[in-house]
């Protein structure tokens, strides 16, 4: 599925955050924002997941316009989110409740939980995993969504730095497997270089897109990423630059 | 050590029981005026049937009170959550519902109701109510925005955010609202009885008052502490059925132990 934002924008009262933002992702396109806090990463996410209604602007998914909440989107938030009280499979399966196909969700669900290193952790509650486990039954969670478009908010922030490069691994792997669309928000330079196909970086709040880079290595290792100290610095340049006049 | 903490309680009122008979048996002060321990067991057992004869009166009137409790608790748990001007009109008026003491209540309940059990009842849905209604609605309002954006993002309606998300985890509030509310129950019921009834413990705690026999009425004292356990009891049996996750944790803590 195609992404397409036309000139959103966005304000707090009189506070502007996103201010005539247009990019486009392309189907299977893996497109990272970066930009400093309080750039509104997270507003735009919460715009396209539908949880803030956007007041001005166009959203649009294979060219047709988005209103309100759309299933297309699969938002994954910053903490795992997790219900304490249900087992990992019901947990994983919540889309399935809403939608009333939890029976089938289960079958399903119970064949994914290899795949995201769950096995064994069925009935056992989220307080019983790990914080790495937890992060991956979110993502399980959210690719049993059925959306074409995948929205994560800083999936890996709250993550030791080790298990986060395990979980990015893991994500890259998985990602060449789904071939989804997906918009991942982070502020981890690394992170985005390692698994993006694009990085969008954001100005300060009412800048818009301040630069755009493509990646287009094919064979990433983690020994490629420890080779990208330029254009780490550069992506940190231009992160850092003052915003111009606005 | 866990079980030497645990049965430190028991430790400590077998002390100062003892040290009651003692005083009592050296003093010896009279029955109607202090009875020792030993007399208020003696009295608790010879008179137990009929004790419990009318325990089952004021039991059934507290789980009725209970009962009634609990359903407008609910109903207005998620009133006083899903509507903000529900809450402001209605929120002020529960909380002055509460300084008017039962006591000044209960015979007027017996005016417009007359003897029978209805307003003994009513006496015990005034005092369990309120905790339980403060106690979920809380709970409904302190979950964290983040679980409902998600739900809503999953394209869930307003009536799946609250059964998926919002009562189940306003249990373990509404848990401790019952518990407060199922040792006010027993109390609430007994004070009904005492004003005027011709059965129930209340009626038992008069009658034996007035015959200053009072072994009688702490055996009686006895009873309704043991009741008012028991609705504890059976509080923490209904929270180990809607909170598996409990179950789970303690079965983890017999294992780490």
């Amino acid at each position: 599925m195609k992404l397409t934002v036309k000139n959103l924008n966005f304000a707090y009262e009189d506070q502007k955050v996103l201010h005539d933002l247009s990019f486009e992702i392309q189907d299977g396109e893996f497109v990272s924002i970066l930009g400093p806090s309080g750039c509104g990463k997270s507003t735009l996410l919460n715009v396209l997941s539908g949880i803030l209604p956007p007041q001005e602007g166009q959203v649009l998914i294979d060219e047709a316009p988005v209103k309100g909440v759309d299933g297309r989107f699969a938002y994954m938030p910053q903490n795992d989110l997790l219900f304490p009280w249900k087992t990992i499979l019901d947990n994983v399966c919540l889309y399935g409740e809403i939608h009333h196909r939890k029976k089938e969700m289960r079958e399903e669900a119970r064949a994914q939980m290899a795949r995201f290193g769950l096995k064994g952790c069925e009935n056992k509650y989220p307080g019983e995993l790990s914080g790495g486990m937890r992060q991956r039954a979110a993502f399980l969670r959210t690719t049993l969504c059925e959306a074409g478009i995948y929205l994560l908010d800083e999936p890996f922030g709250a993550l030791d730095v080790i298990t986060r490069s395990d979980m990015q691994e893991w994500l890259k792997d998985l990602c060449t497997k789904l071939k989804k669309t997906i918009l991942l928000v982070t502020h981890d330079t690394d992170e985005a270089i390692y698994l993006s196909d694009r990085i969008l970086i954001l100005g300060a709040p009412g800048e818009g897109i301040r630069r755009e880079i493509a990646i287009k290595e094919e064979n990433r290792t983690r020994e490629w990423l420890y080779e990208q100290g330029s254009l780490r610095a550069e992506i940190h340049r231009i992160i850092k630059t003052k915003p111009r006049e606005a | 050590m866990k079980k030497m903490s645990r049965m430190a309680p028991v430790f400590v009122i077998l002390v100062l029981a003892a040290a009651w008979e003692l005083i009592v048996q050296i003093a010896g002060i009279p029955l109607y005026v202090l009875p020792a321990p030993s007399d208020t067991l003696r009295a608790f057992v010879s008179d137990f049937p009929a004790l419990l004869g009318h325990a089952g009166v004021t039991v059934m009137e507290a789980l009725a009170g209970m009962g009634i409790s609990f359903v407008i608790g609910i109903f207005m748990g998620i009133l006083i959550d899903a509507m903000p001007t529900f809450k402001r009109c209605v929120y002020p008026i529960l909380v002055v519902t509460q300084t008017v003491p039962t006591i000044v209540l209960a015979p007027i309940f017996i005016i417009y109701m007359g003897f029978g059990y209805a307003p003994k009842i009513l006496t015990v849905v005034l005092m369990c109510f309120f905790p339980i209604v403060v106690s979920f609605s809380d709970g409904l309002g302190q979950m964290d925005q983040g679980y409902l954006n998600l739900v809503k993002t999953y394209g869930g309606s307003k009536a799946q955010l609250y059964r998926i998300v919002k009562i189940p985890s306003a249990m373990i509030s509404l848990l401790s609202g019952l518990k407060v509310a199922a040792t006010y129950s027993i109390s609430g019921a007994v004070v009904g009885e005492w004003i005027a009834s011709q059965s129930g413990l209340g009626y038992y705690l008069i009658r034996a008052k007035n015959a200053y026999m009072l072994d009688d009425v702490f055996a009686c004292v006895l009873m309704i502490i043991l009741l008012s356990l028991l609705m504890n009891g059976i509080v923490k049996l209904f929270g180990w059925a809607v909170l598996p996750m409990e179950r789970r944790k303690v079965k983890a803590g017999k294992q780490l132990s």
